[in-house]
């Protein structure tokens, strides 16, 4: 009967059938078995393994940026999700849903959260990278580990520049036309670039402005709705499917890699 | 307090900015003994001491809350897209700190024979997941989510002029994660700074594990048997690309001149455009012939310079300088290796050049639309 008193509404209703459903087990992890077995029993936080390195779990040794650049992801998929069902990428109407983003939508905060959300992923991106080089993270096992993080910073960087474009106001497309016109300049590929003009049959040109390498990036000789179009599909869908390919392959080699990194 | 501004201003000038920076360098994240010595001998060491880090710290804030006292300063700084930065130097600042802090205490221990403070007793001395990780990500997860709601609450994401394709700003900035690219453009063109250069540092990167080869001293924070691969890299992290994003941020304004942090941004500032190619010292200065018709003829000087910078000096160094390296790492990681530092290398040595000659191009064939 004193037993029973003891306890807490949480562990009554640990043993309830719902909560046994969802938390294979059941129970509230108390003692040892049973925090293990929660770990190994959740599919979220089955990323991590059981136990770790006491200096895996210290702040000062892993600055958290790696987790902390994905939960930024997660925040950014989610905005972004509700940016999409008031934005249409149109020259038409994107400038105007912006600016009814921040007057009319009550609360709106979406967009902020999404922009600095995106300046803020890419320092903590930066800052992984750094902890993962001063502490000599990328040495071997770990070496292809490193390269997909090299590709996921790329993706990241890729991701921010082509959402810089859909507010298509003076900031967005000048930043985008600075960017882009690089690809003009692209060795062999881009009409400007170095060496494009030795891709031709006597008189013929193959790399021109209308089929160069920013041709292709943005949809036409100048930034317009093809522009606009292209970045908007590449931003919501085409880039963030590739970084999520990239990012399972890259949690799964933390893993198999054999984790944290620790001194031998 | 007028002059503490204009000495400001006068020293974020790239050429004395970068020269400092250049010669600072080494002295504190020292690649050889020789270094290592002076780095001692200059008390550079305490730079990684607790009470470094208060005393940056309260500098930089001091200069902040001073600087925004200044129109052109807050100007520039409280540019929403700019705020970012500010918040990067902070970090960057801290966390080089906190490397490099750990870093020297591992290194005193391991000087005194004992073990990393990483180091942990295989496998009593492990700690579970749930809850002692679970917890300190919850922390983390509720902290970042709290700085986020504020700074989006309280600073207004940019909105400008509706896109006008005919009208374009000045000066017009990429994303300013990208402004160290856009910085190189002073110096190279497009198709170095937008192009080549980017994708070699992705690939230098990624080559990187497979370079630095020494299998110790990974998984906890070191800095003497890893110094010359820490100082390569924090040159090419915190100067190449974090340096050069605060400068092509901050100091340039209008037509991309040179403005201090409180400088009025004079879209009238006039720079004088003397740069003259190569060929044209050459040619016109040295030999009064004016230029030949032939490109080959006329850039032949420039090809020589810049075959015999990346053909014949790998493998000079090879033989003397870089001797012992050459011999551990092999024919192929070497020629990877210093190509890519030497490729690295280019900038610097070109604004060298543009500074002290007003060179503009090394080879210069717009015909061809390759200019080097």
């Amino acid at each position: 009967m004193s037993e029973e008193k003891q306890k807490s509404l949480l562990e009554k209703a640990a043993e309830s059938q719902i909560w046994k459903s969802i938390f294979r087990g059941g129970g509230v992890p108390r003692n040892r078995r049973q925090r293990m077995m929660s770990v190994l029993n959740s599919v979220f936080l089955h990323l991590h393994p059981v136990r770790l390195p006491k200096h895996a779990v210290k702040l000062k040794f892993t600055w958290c940026m790696g987790g902390l650049s994905f939960f930024i992801f997660l925040i950014l998929t989610i905005s972004g999700i509700l940016l999409m069902f008031y934005y249409r990428p149109t020259i038409e109407y994107a400038y105007t849903d912006i600016i009814d983003l921040a007057e009319q939508v009550p609360f709106g905060i979406m967009r902020e959260l999404h922009r600095w959300g995106a300046h803020a992923m890419v320092i903590t991106v930066w800052l992984h990278m750094f902890r993962v080089f001063m502490t000599g993270s990328y040495k071997p096992p770990r070496e292809f580990n490193w390269a997909v993080g090299v590709i996921l910073l790329l993706l990241t960087l890729l991701l921010s520049f082509t959402g810089y474009l859909l507010p298509w106001d003076q900031l967005a497309i000048w930043a985008i036309t600075v960017g882009s016109n690089m690809a003009r300049a692209t060795p062999f590929l881009g009409s400007e670039g170095p060496g494009a003009s030795l891709l031709a049959i006597g008189d013929i040109n193959f790399i021109t402005m209308g089929s160069d390498a920013r041709f292709a990036l943005i949809g036409g000789r100048f930034m317009g709705e093809a522009a606009l179009l292209r970045f908007y599909v590449l931003h919501c869908i085409g880039l963030p499917f590739i970084i999520m390919i990239f990012m399972a392959v890259h949690f799964w080699r933390v893993r198999k890699d054999g984790g944290i990194s620790t001194p031998v | 307090m007028g002059s503490f501004k204009e000495i400001v201003n006068t020293i974020s000038n790239p050429t004395i900015l970068f020269t400092s920076v250049v010669i600072i360098f080494p002295f504190v994240f020292p690649p050889s003994d020789w270094f290592e010595k002076w780095h001692r001998k200059l008390g550079l060491h305490h730079l990684w001491s607790k009470k470094a880090i208060i005393i940056a710290m309260i500098g930089m804030i001091a200069f902040f809350i001073y600087g925004l006292g200044d129109y052109n300063f807050q100007k520039i700084v409280l540019k929403p897209d700019n705020v970012p930065i500010s918040g990067l130097i902070f970090l960057v600042v801290f966390f080089t700190w906190l490397s490099m802090y750990q870093a020297y205490k591992n290194d005193e221990r391991l000087e005194a024979g004992q073990k990393p403070d990483e180091f942990y007793e295989a496998p009593n001395d492990k700690v579970l997941v749930w809850p002692d990780l679970v917890y300190v990500e919850l922390i983390s997860l509720i902290i970042m989510s709290a700085f986020l709601l504020v700074w989006s609450i309280g600073l207004p994401a940019p909105i400008e002029e509706p896109a006008n394709p005919t009208e374009s700003p000045n000066p017009a900035k990429a994303p300013w994660y990208f402004l160290g690219l856009q910085e190189m453009l002073v110096y190279f063109d497009p198709w170095m700074a937008g192009v080549v250069l980017p994708s070699l540092i992705i690939v230098g990167l990624m080559a990187m594990p497979f370079i630095d080869r020494n299998p110790e001293n990974s998984g906890f924070y070191s800095f003497k048997r890893r110094r010359l691969a820490i100082s390569l890299f924090m040159f090419g992290w915190l100067v190449l690309w974090v340096m050069l994003i605060i400068v092509g941020t901050v100091l340039r304004g209008p037509n991309w001149n040179f403005f201090g942090p409180f400088e009025y941004w004079d879209i009238h500032k006039l720079e004088a455009l003397t740069n003259i190619n190569l060929s044209e010292i050459v040619y016109i200065k040295w030999l009064n012939t004016g230029l030949p018709e032939s490109i080959l003829i006329r850039e032949i000087w420039g090809i020589l310079i810049i075959m015999g910078y990346f053909l014949i000096l790998p493998p000079l160094l090879a033989k003397t300088a870089l001797k012992d390296m050459y011999g551990r790492l092999g024919v192929v990681r070497y020629s990877v290796f210093i190509v890519l530092i030497i490729t690295a290398l280019t900038l610097p040595i070109k604004m060298y050049l543009r500074w002290i000659i007003n060179l503009k191009y090394i080879i210069s064939i717009p015909e061809y639309f390759f200019n080097f």
